[in-house]
């Protein structure tokens, strides 16, 4: 048994006073979760303490929180790694390296209820019916069930796994900047029907996405939603993979993000470094007819970063031609620039995607194995928490 | 004195495009810390997890290559660009998780004379200068080169997302100090630490061509709530991050309607100031924000 400070953040709408942080004091085994200390709490000192959880065991989703400021289930982060990291943190900034209080607060981008309860009806539930999260079959359904191939539904399992947490939602720091973003939760639930080989839709789905402006052209990259959850489905993977798939079916979008994202391809194959200039050009105005009729969105953007060149430019920063003139900047030296448009030769005649969630690492299959499962049985299972799952 | 460190050094793009005082403040620290640089200038652009975006397979040959550059010199790889850092871990894991595939990677360079080799033992890797910094120079020896103390200077650091996130692929396992070695380093070089909000979001850049707003007010408020909590400048290992927290930074202002006006220092730098570089020759007159008030803040090094 150890003994635990707590701080939580606090908040109840009918007393009209604004939200405020309260600690409690804890007794439990490190390993014993951050959820059960709040249950201890409710049931020792404070029944007014709200807090949503049912299974206790990382499957139902409920208890969605942020512990020492990042996103996460209360259930699945022990007491004591919980304590680690904020003494850690403490540290870090000259504070004492144990003792410190673990600070809970309700999850990140959605409206609180009471205490640690949010609404996630009005952000993840709704952005989550946004992608239309059902399939869409052509023709007239099959008397019994569809019979697809394995092999073509292994792509969506790692999405298939999310058990809509909103951990990740919390954690977006698209979402913060921009609260009309889809979003992580819903964008890889999109991915797990565009994915879907049974589905007929996924050209209009893809448009969809790709057009709205909030759409997967705005995430910013950030990697917060897959540290955020707690089942592996990446979203922001999934996200990338349905740019790869918008890409590929040449879909165009307001935001420029297939044009900026071309425009860097392509310069690296040219010129194997970046040339900022060109990708800036490029991404707005494409091509000779992108220069000839340019959009109203290119002039703008284009007259819009215009200050910031001069400033470049009296700094001293920008003050060179290749900086200045798109295209003229150097290729790598040597031969080496062949060595690179060899690469794009073979690499763009198959395009592979190698995903570890899938195939995970040679010592993992060799562990199931060991496990006594058949290698051919093993190269279908998830990697990571499900694979314990189904192994348990 | 310790062991000489000599890496392969991979500066990446922008550090040679529109943040040139990053590449000249390496090289002048480097020399400063005794740590010898080879400059892998055959290698190609990480791909900035764009063209993984695009062809995962042909980013993850083009980081091969450069790999397999850095590997022929004999040594292990450095790079100044958390976001060179991410995309190219990134890679390196799909590269190293399975035989079969980086034979299939190989062959393709093989045609080059090159081959990427997984080292089983992790003797060989790829670095961010922050973390070549404290984990193989180590901050007692950076410590000891100290010639003028920052003391005084509030710093902000700023970490960019890919050299923090996603802990599972970033080697955090092995070094899981890693999201607080801006701080370690701010304080061995004598500075004060600022707490604030931004320190380890994400500075918007990725989004600034499609996102403009969004971009800008990510920038603009992590800027404004560095200077709330009392900062004297931001440091950052990431050029792409230095793009939008300083060379953005009026138009960030314009966004989020407030006066900015924060230096922001590439990691180089703010060890340079202490290892005692003169401004000027740490590229700061080439900054948007003003770094005037840095320097103003420092104490000059006697003579």
């Amino acid at each position: 048994m150890a003994d635990y400070t707590i701080k939580v953040r606090r908040y109840q709408p009918e007393s009209g006073e604004p939200a405020y942080w309260e600690e409690f004091n804890v007794e439990l085994e490190p390993s014993l979760s951050v959820l059960d200390g709040l249950l201890q709490t409710k049931d020792r000192t404070d029944g007014s303490l709200a807090v949503r959880c049912s299974c206790r065991a990382a499957i139902c989703g409920s208890c969605g929180m942020k512990i020492n400021g990042q996103s996460g289930l209360g259930c699945k982060t022990q007491i004591g790694e919980a304590q680690a990291l904020a003494d850690k943190k403490a540290a870090a900034v000259g504070g004492a390296s144990e003792g410190n209080v673990i600070t809970i607060e309700p999850m990140g981008n959605q409206p609180v209820i009471k205490d640690l309860v949010t609404d996630m009806e009005s952000t993840h539930w709704e952005k989550f019916r946004r992608v239309t999260p059902w399939l869409l079959p052509a023709g007239t359904p099959p008397e019994r069930e569809y019979i697809v191939e394995p092999e073509s539904m292994i792509d969506i399992t790692q999405s298939m796994a999310c058990i809509q947490c909103g951990a990740c939602v919390s954690s977006c720091l698209s979402m913060e900047a921009d609260p009309l973003f889809i979003g992580p939760a819903a964008l890889a639930k999109a991915y797990r029907f565009v994915g879907d080989p049974r589905d007929a839709e996924t050209s209009e789905r893809l448009t969809d996405l790709a057009h709205d402006p909030h759409g997967i052209y705005d995430c910013t990259h950030c990697f917060s939603c897959i540290d955020a959850c707690p089942k592996g489905v990446a979203p922001m993977d999934q996200i990338m993979r349905l740019r790869r798939k918008a890409g590929e079916a040449g879909i165009e979008d307001p935001n420029s993000g297939h044009s900026h994202e071309m425009a860097f391809v392509k310069i690296i194959e040219k010129k194997g470094t970046l040339d900022e200039s060109m990708l800036l050009q490029e991404s707005f105005a494409p091509g000779v007819l992108g220069k000839l009729m340019p959009t109203k969105r290119a002039i703008k953007e284009m007259i819009g970063s215009l200050p910031t060149a001069i400033r470049g430019i009296k700094t001293g920063k920008m003050r060179s031609l290749p900086k200045l003139i798109p295209g003229i900047h150097h290729k790598l030296p040597g031969g080496a620039q062949d060595e690179v448009k060899a690469i794009y030769k073979h690499a763009e005649a198959h395009n592979e995607e190698f995903n570890l969630y899938i195939k995970g690492e040679e010592g993992d299959e060799e562990a199931a194995v060991q496990e006594g499962l058949e290698p051919d049985a093993a190269d279908y299972l998830p990697t990571g928490a499900d694979k314990e799952a189904s192994n348990g | 004195m310790a062991d000489q460190i000599k890496v392969a050094y991979w500066p990446g793009c922008v550090s040679r495009g529109f943040t040139p005082e990053l590449h000249g403040s390496m090289a002048l620290v480097a020399q400063k810390l005794g740590i010898e640089l080879v400059e892998l200038d055959r290698a190609n652009c990480s791909g900035a997890g764009v063209i993984a975006e695009h062809n995962q397979e042909l980013a993850d040959t083009l980081n091969a290559r450069t790999f397999a550059l850095a590997q022929q010199t004999g040594l292990s790889m450095m790079n100044i660009c958390s976001t060179c850092q991410g995309a190219q871990s990134e890679c390196q894991q799909r590269l190293d998780a399975d035989s079969g595939y980086r034979a299939h990677i190989n062959e393709v360079l093989s045609g080059q004379g090159l081959s990427y080799e997984k080292s089983a033992d992790g003797s060989w890797n790829n670095k961010n200068f922050l973390w070549l910094l404290v984990e193989d120079y180590g901050l007692d020896r950076l410590a000891a080169q100290v010639k003028r103390p920052l003391s005084g200077l509030r710093v902000g650091p700023f970490y960019g997302c890919y050299i923090v996130r996603p802990k599972e692929r970033l080697g955090y396992d092995s070094y899981p100090d890693r999201d607080i070695y801006l701080e370690k380093v701010i304080e061995t070089l004598g500075g004060q630490i600022v707490e604030y909000d931004g320190a380890r979001k994400c500075c918007g850049f990725p989004v600034i061509t499609m996102n403009r707003e969004t971009s800008l007010s990510q920038a603009g408020t992590h800027v404004g709530d560095a200077i709330d909590a009392g900062a004297d400048c931001l440091v950052t290992p990431c050029p792409l991050c230095h793009l939008n927290l300083d060379m953005q930074q009026p138009e960030a202002a314009k966004v989020v309607n407030r006066d900015l006006g924060l230096a922001v220092l590439h990691l180089p730098q703010l060890v340079g100031l202490a290892l005692g570089a003169t401004p000027k020759e740490l590229g700061m007159d080439k900054h948007i924000a003003s770094t005037k008030w840095v320097q103003e803040r420092l104490t000059a090094v006697p003579a």
